[in-house]
Formats: C-alpha cells, sequence, structure tokens
C-alpha cells in the first residue's frame, strides 16, 4: 500500500498532467472561437480577449464568400460520397462475411492491401482518367474514386459478425429473396453500425482536401476547406474572415460528435472491437 | 443426387457471393487498381504534359541527383520517427491514466483531449498558423511565463517550421490513437493490475510491463495507420507553410513535392509517378518491418 504523500504526488502529477492536455486540446477551438470576435492584426498579436470586430469578421466572409453555394458544394460532395459508399461497401462487407468461398476470401485479402496505397502515387492517374472523361470541375470526380473503400468494407465485415445468423435463417424460410434479407433485415438490424460508419465517412468527405483541390479548379465548384485554405494562404490573410470560416467548416462535425458521440466513437474504432 | 445438390447450393452461394461483392470491388479495381499500375508504368517514362516516352530507369537515376527530392525525403521521414513514437507514447501514458475507475472528471478529459480529432486538418492547419505568428499568442504567451527572451520563429526558420509541423500533428492525433488505447484497455482483466499493486509493482512498471506487452496488437495496429498517415503527409504541411514546403523546403513532404512536381510545375507525370513510388515502397517497408518486430518479441 502507498503512503500518503506518495498518493497526493500521484494524484497531482495525474490531475495536472490531464489538466494540461485537456487544455492544450482545447484551446485551439477557444482561440477560433475568440478570434472570430477580433481584427485580423489582433489576431496575429495574440490577443486572447473576446473583441469588437465579430459582426464585420461574418460581413465579410458573407462578402468575399459565397456561402450558400459553398455550404452546398460541400454537403453534396459529402452526402453523396457518404450514401454511396455506405450503399457499396456495406454491401460488400455483408457479402463477405455471409457468403464464404476460398477465392473470395483471397480477393478479400488482397482488397485489404488497398489500405496501404498512398493516395499520392494514385492521384496523377485519376486525374488524367477523370480528364479523359470530362469530369474535370465537376463533383462526380471528388466522389467516384472514394466509394468503393476498402476500409468501410473491413468495418462492415467486422460488425456483420455480429449479425445473429437465425434471423437470414428465418427469413430464408420464409422464402426471403437475398437483396431481400439484406434490405429489409440486415440493413434496419444493423442501423448503429451504419449510424457510425456514416458519421466517419461523411467527416472524411467533409473535411477531404487533396483530391478536391486538384480536381476543383472553379470558385462555382469549391468546397469550405477549399475555400478556407484559399483564404488564408492570401499575402495578407485576414484572420478575422478566416476564423469565422474554420468555425463554419468545424461546427457540423463538432455538432455529429456532440449529438452522438457513442456512435461516432464506435466508428472511429472500427476494426479493433 | 447429393453431390449434385451440393453443387447446387455451392454455385447458388458463389454467384450471390459475388453480386454482393462485385460494386466495390469494381470500383476499387477501376479507382485503385488500375491507377497504381498505371503509375508504375508511368514511372518509367518521361517526358512533359501527355507527350511521354518510355525512358527506362531515366526516373530513378534522376531521384538520386535530385536535392529537393532528397530534402523532401528526410523530412519525411524525419516527421515520421520523430512524431509517431512520440504520439503513440503520449497516446499510450493518456490511456492508462484515462483507464483508472476511480479518476473524478474522466469523461470530461477524455472528451476534450479527444476534441482534436473533429476538426479538419486545413482548418486546423490554418488555426495553427495564426496561434504560432511570430508575434501570436504562443510567443506571447512563452515570453511572459518566461521560457524564451525573444519570439521563436517558428514559420520561417527550418528547424522551428518542421517542429511546429510535429507538434501540430501530434496536437491532431493524440487523442485518435487514445481512444485505441482506451477501448483495448477495457477488454483487460482490472484484477491483473489490483495483483500487481498489491504486489507492490509501481506504476511505471505495471505500465511497461502489463499495459504495453497486452496492448501490443493495437499498438501495431495504430503504428501502422500513423506510419501510412505521416508518410501521406500533405494538408498540413500545404496549409501551414502557403504550398511551398516552407523555409528553404524544410517542410517539404514527399506528397508535397508530387503535387508541385504534377500541378505547379510544368507537369512531369513520368518523374512525379517515380517519387509517389518511393511512398508506395516505404509504406510496404515500414509496415512489414513493424509487423516483423511485433512477432519477434512474441516468443
Amino acid at each position: 500500500m502507498k503512503n500518503g504523500i506518495g498518493r497526493i504526488a500521484t494524484a497531482t502529477f495525474t490531475y495536472g498532467f490531464l489538466g494540461l492536455m485537456a487544455f492544450l486540446s482545447i484551446f485551439p477551438f477557444i482561440w477560433m472561437v475568440l478570434g472570430a470576435s477580433n481584427s485580423s492584426i489582433d489576431i496575429i498579436k495574440g490577443r486572447i480577449l473576446p473583441g469588437e470586430a465579430f459582426t464585420a469578421n461574418v460581413g465579410k466572409f458573407f462578402t468575399t464568400v459565397n456561402v450558400p453555394l459553398v455550404f452546398w458544394n460541400s454537403a453534396k460532395v459529402a452526402i453523396f460520397a457518404t450514401v454511396l459508399t455506405l450503399a457499396v461497401s456495406s454491401l460488400a462487407g455483408y457479402g463477405f462475411e455471409m457468403f464464404r468461398s476460398r477465392h473470395r476470401e483471397r480477393v478479400y485479402r488482397a482488397m485489404l492491401l488497398t489500405l496501404m496505397i498512398p493516395f499520392a502515387a494514385l492521384m496523377i492517374p485519376l486525374f488524367i482518367m477523370m480528364g479523359k472523361a470530362g469530369l474535370i470541375n465537376t463533383h462526380i470526380a471528388v466522389v467516384l474514386p472514394s466509394i468503393g473503400s476498402a476500409f468501410v468494407i473491413f468495418y462492415f465485415r467486422q460488425s456483420t459478425k455480429a449479425f445473429p445468423s437465425e434471423l437470414r435463417d428465418a427469413a430464408k424460410v420464409d422464402g426471403l429473396k437475398e437483396w431481400q434479407i439484406f434490405l429489409f433485415i440486415y440493413v434496419p438490424v444493423m442501423r448503429s453500425t451504419y449510424a457510425a460508419a456514416f458519421i466517419i465517412v461523411f467527416m472524411t468527405a467533409w473535411n477531404n482536401y487533396l483530391w478536391p483541390l486538384i480536381v476543383l479548379q472553379s470558385n462555382e465548384t469549391k468546397t469550405i476547406t477549399l475555400v478556407i485554405s484559399s483564404l488564408a494562404s492570401a499575402y495578407y490573410p485576414d484572420y478575422g474572415v478566416v476564423m469565422v470560416g474554420t468555425i463554419l467548416a468545424t461546427l457540423p462535425t463538432l455538432a455529429v460528435f456532440f449529438f452522438m458521440q457513442r456512435q461516432f466513437v464506435q466508428g472511429m474504432l472500427g476494426s479493433v472491437k | 443426387m447429393a453431390l449434385a445438390r451440393r453443387g447446387g447450393i455451392g454455385r447458388y452461394y458463389d454467384v450471390n457471393g459475388w453480386l454482393f461483392v462485385a460494386p466495390a470491388l469494381g470500383l476499387i479495381a477501376l479507382f485503385m487498381i488500375y491507377p497504381i499500375a498505371w503509375s508504375l508504368w508511368m514511372s518509367f517514362q518521361s517526358g512533359r504534359g501527355m507527350m511521354m516516352k518510355f525512358a527506362g530507369f531515366a526516373n530513378i537515376v534522376r531521384l538520386w541527383n535530385d536535392p529537393v527530392f532528397i530534402k523532401a525525403l528526410t523530412n519525411t521521414m524525419t516527421y515520421f520517427v520523430v512524431q509517431v513514437p512520440i504520439m503513440i507514447l503520449l497516446a499510450l501514458i493518456l490511456a492508462s491514466l484515462l483507464n483508472n475507475p476511480r479518476l473524478v472528471g474522466r469523461g470530461l478529459f477524455r472528451t476534450a483531449i479527444f476534441l482534436p480529432c473533429v476538426t479538419s486538418l486545413v482548418a486546423y492547419s490554418v488555426l495553427f498558423k495564426g496561434m504560432f505568428a511570430i508575434d501570436g499568442i504562443v510567443n506571447s504567451t512563452l515570453a511572459a511565463v518566461g521560457i524564451i527572451s525573444s519570439p521563436i520563429p517558428w514559420l520561417t526558420h527550418p528547424f522551428w517550421a518542421k517542429t511546429l509541423v510535429i507538434i501540430a500533428i501530434t496536437w491532431r492525433w493524440t487523442g485518435y490513437n487514445m481512444i485505441f488505447y482506451l477501448a483495448a484497455l477495457q477488454n483487460i482483466d482490472r484484477s491483473i493490475y489490483e495483483v500487481a499493486r498489491i504486489d507492490g509493482v509501481p506504476a511505471w512498471a505495471r505500465f511497461t510491463h502489463i499495459t504495453i506487452p497486452l496492448l501490443k496488437p493495437v499498438i501495431l495496429f495504430t503504428t501502422v495507420i500513423s506510419t501510412i498517415g505521416t508518410l501521406q503527409l500533405f494538408d498540413e504541411v500545404y496549409n501551414l507553410t502557403e504550398g511551398k514546403g516552407g523555409p528553404s523546403n524544410a517542410t517539404l513532404t514527399l506528397s508535397l513535392y508530387i503535387y508541385n512536381l504534377t500541378f505547379r510545375f510544368m507537369p512531369s507525370f513520368g518523374y512525379a509517378a517515380t517519387v509517389s513510388y518511393v511512398i508506395v515502397i516505404l509504406v510496404a517497408l515500414l509496415a512489414c518491418i513493424q509487423f516483423y518486430a511485433a512477432r519477434e518479441r512474441d516468443r
């Protein structure tokens, strides 16, 4: 058993360390909100008090950026990418787990290897492909390459292991076809898996940067991440305006996180459990 | 008769199985396998834009004589060697501290430390760029506390720019790794720790002799994930250092160099593809080494 002083020292270290880490983790968020209320000069000078420039910054943001269009672009890309990825990849995850064969097991393992392919090695061929297909500057080009996701397939296959096979057998006895079993039994039963996967895929698509940067070249198609990046890379960036942008870009994912924390973490963990 | 029926069911199973996985496999073949094979073929060609011809190993020779490539490779490896161990260790320590059920405010700490994972890579890079400005909040705080006497040139000095990138990535990803360890720790029987504690095993020894060995599979998994992520580093560097790779290319990464070769300078697809294959090979190599290292220690 530990003595009193030792225990106090341990507790001090634990709470001190965790407190410091928690503070450092949250600080940029606080700074972002405070920054949106300050002028660019004050932000660069390190002011950490609420200022009076909030409405001015918001106003400037809305005049420099076509906010509804940019949000619509981001939402469109993220929602289409998410719905299609979930549909295609959950079908595959279910297929790999339910209908096992030796060949398919080999294909599955080969498919998992694609997780190691760095995007940098794909972007040039993909760019040329999209160019040939006349899809540069379209949201289709952004969404298409991400739909067949080995990671999401893996996630669904792992989760399908918990799907009760009695349900499937019962449905079969009732004469349901395979696609009907999937659509009317599997999908409703697995809704929490879908919710978790939805959050993660949506967030990835919403925050995606490199590929949209390459493919979306006109202002009419740009997403919020691209807009923030170009605002911040100006020669003299207006940080107040940039802060308003980062808040607006972070708000949707932050809201999803706080309202669906359990599914959020579950989705992040994906495969481990 | 029995044989024929079994064959029939097998075929039926097989057809359905392939039907379910076909759309995904088709897309993966078209947007992953085909491009990665094309990239390999491209890496043996040279020329500007779409005018390419076979060049054998010319691109590989060019790699050796390209100081910018060597710089990008060194930087990428530096990030990997310095940042991944720091982050994994930090995440492990945080997870084992937070695994204590008697800890007050456990959920609060956990949520706070996980929160950075919610931000987009672009948004947090932009935030960090502002925070680490020469007169920014970080320098003024450090000066006020008395740690530094003159402001640190985070964005303009090669060493500090690299440090900033490492700080930034660590901020963004430590909580992510921590969540994996917390989940795995919950599966470990608490009584192991109780017994060790009663036997007088100090906290640090419990960490190195119980937690780390038991979490080895998860540590391996997160290390591989972090390796792949670090070798592909792009968004942060592009946004922290105006897309150019920082002061005298101090923060340039391989991905950023490929981007520059393809979309910023006169497009040189063949050479860029060669550089991209360096990442492919590095990822494969490092993943193998990590799996091998983890297996060795099993015995």
